[in-house]
């Protein structure tokens, strides 16, 4: 076993070079090389994450705006709709107001014709009782040979007619 | 190998070679730059290159530069596992260690062999390397143990709830076991792999040796033999990767042991 009959004389030189090369591994490669190659994955791992905090961010502020959009909307919608209910309001207002006026007009020209008729209804009332008076003094004398005077006569007829 | 003998010698696989600087000496003791120095040398540049093709950068890594991630994220995921926040800055030496044996083990499985002089050298079956790093691992212990607790080490050596007059008992058991630790984590290491080493030279043995014997012998010895060396050979993949990570998974429950005592 030559680990053990060479180990007198190559000990010293096993131990020196390999110390030697360890030492060189372990600097150069340990030390020196696997930090950079440990801090490109680390680097890469916060890069990710960053990533993925910046996107959750870039989702939270869409949705606030859209929240946003949907308040303004909403307002929108509800200002149209207080617009459309004034003018609606209003038009009927106007159209109320038209309406009144007309039938204020109309309830005068009523008034009016009413009078109107009523006045014709008397004249015609009081032609009426004067020929009716006429009449009858023409009855009466006819029938009766007397003459009544035309207002014994107007008089009669007047209670006749009150009477129905 | 030795087939020109007509014999494989299973051990010569581990024989050290002086290459160059047979004279070199730092306070009398011989520093040769041996073959297994040039294999850790090969598994140095190979371990860089392998980091280096990581290092581009990029956001979105390609094949390479996720193969390196996922390495340092294996044992950085380890390391936060067993140990917790404060494992990650054993970080370093871990992956180090990890990558260097895995290394180590999976270029001694390496087939250059077949190109004639070239001969595939394993120093994790060697204790004197095993053991050093070994006593690293254990040394980072000790150190990071009594600089965190001071004397309050010694604690660990005593288990919640042990009864106060097997204290004493407990102790000597558990402090045994503690400095078991560095020749149990060297000789796991370097026992797998001279193991697996020795196994597939004895039956590459079986191999040539059954050819040349004759029909016969090829038929039932060396086919076989050779089938067995295909299968053995894939475990010994298996193995190479299972030992590094044993070494490095052991380490990390030790340092566990010195952030947390229990």
């Amino acid at each position: 076993m030559p680990q053990i009959a060479q180990l007198a004389e190559t000990f010293s030189s096993q131990i020196f070079w390999l110390l030697v090369f360890f030492g060189i591994t372990f600097f150069l490669i340990g030390r020196g090389m696997v930090p950079k190659v440990m801090g490109t994955v680390a680097l890469r791992d916060k890069q990710i994450a960053d990533d993925l905090a910046a996107a959750q961010g870039a989702r939270d502020a869409a949705d606030e705006q859209e929240e946003a959009w949907r308040e303004r909307e909403n307002a929108n919608r509800a200002a149209a709709q207080a617009l459309i209910a004034e003018s609606k309001a209003k038009a009927a207002k106007a159209s109320e107001k038209k309406l009144s006026a007309a039938q204020k007009r109309l309830d005068t020209k009523l008034a009016k014709a009413e009078t109107e008729i009523e006045a014709a209804r008397t004249a015609a009332m009081a032609e009426v009782e004067g020929v009716a008076a006429e009449a009858t003094q023409d009855i009466v004398a006819r029938l009766a040979g007397a003459t009544v005077d035309k207002r014994t006569a107007r008089s009669a007829v007047k209670k006749a007619l009150a009477h129905g | 190998m030795a087939a020109e003998e007509g014999k494989v010698d299973p051990m010569k696989q581990f024989q050290i070679e002086p290459l160059f600087g047979s004279s070199w000496d730092i306070a009398g003791f011989n520093i040769a730059f041996t073959n297994s120095a040039l294999w850790m040398a090969i598994t140095v540049v190979l371990l860089w290159v392998f980091v280096y093709g990581g290092m581009k950068r990029e956001l979105v890594p390609g094949r390479w530069q996720m193969a390196v991630e996922s390495a340092t994220g294996f044992i950085d995921d380890m390391l936060e596992a067993n140990i917790g926040k404060e494992g990650r800055k054993y970080v370093p030496y871990v992956f180090s260690l990890f990558m260097f044996i895995l290394f180590a083990n999976l270029l001694g499985l390496m087939p250059v062999g077949i190109i004639p002089g070239v001969h595939a050298f394993t120093f994790t079956s060697h204790f004197t390397v095993t053991g050093v790093l070994a006593v690293m691992s254990f040394s980072i212990v000790l150190i990071v143990g009594f600089w965190k607790h001071g004397i309050k080490f010694f604690t660990l050596f005593v288990p919640h709830g042990t009864p106060l007059p097997m204290i004493p008992a407990i102790f000597l058991i558990e402090l045994f076991s503690f400095m078991i630790r560095p020749f149990s984590l060297a000789l796991r290491l370097f026992v797998a792999m001279m193991a697996g080493h020795v196994l597939l030279k004895v039956l590459s043995s079986f191999v040539i040796d059954g050819f040349n014997y004759g029909a016969m012998t090829s038929l039932i010895v060396a086919v076989p033999s050779f089938a067995l060396m295909i299968a053995i050979s894939a475990l010994e993949i298996l193995v190479a990767g299972i030992q590094a990570y044993v070494f490095a998974l052991l380490t990390s429950l030790y340092i566990n042991d010195a952030e947390h005592l229990h």
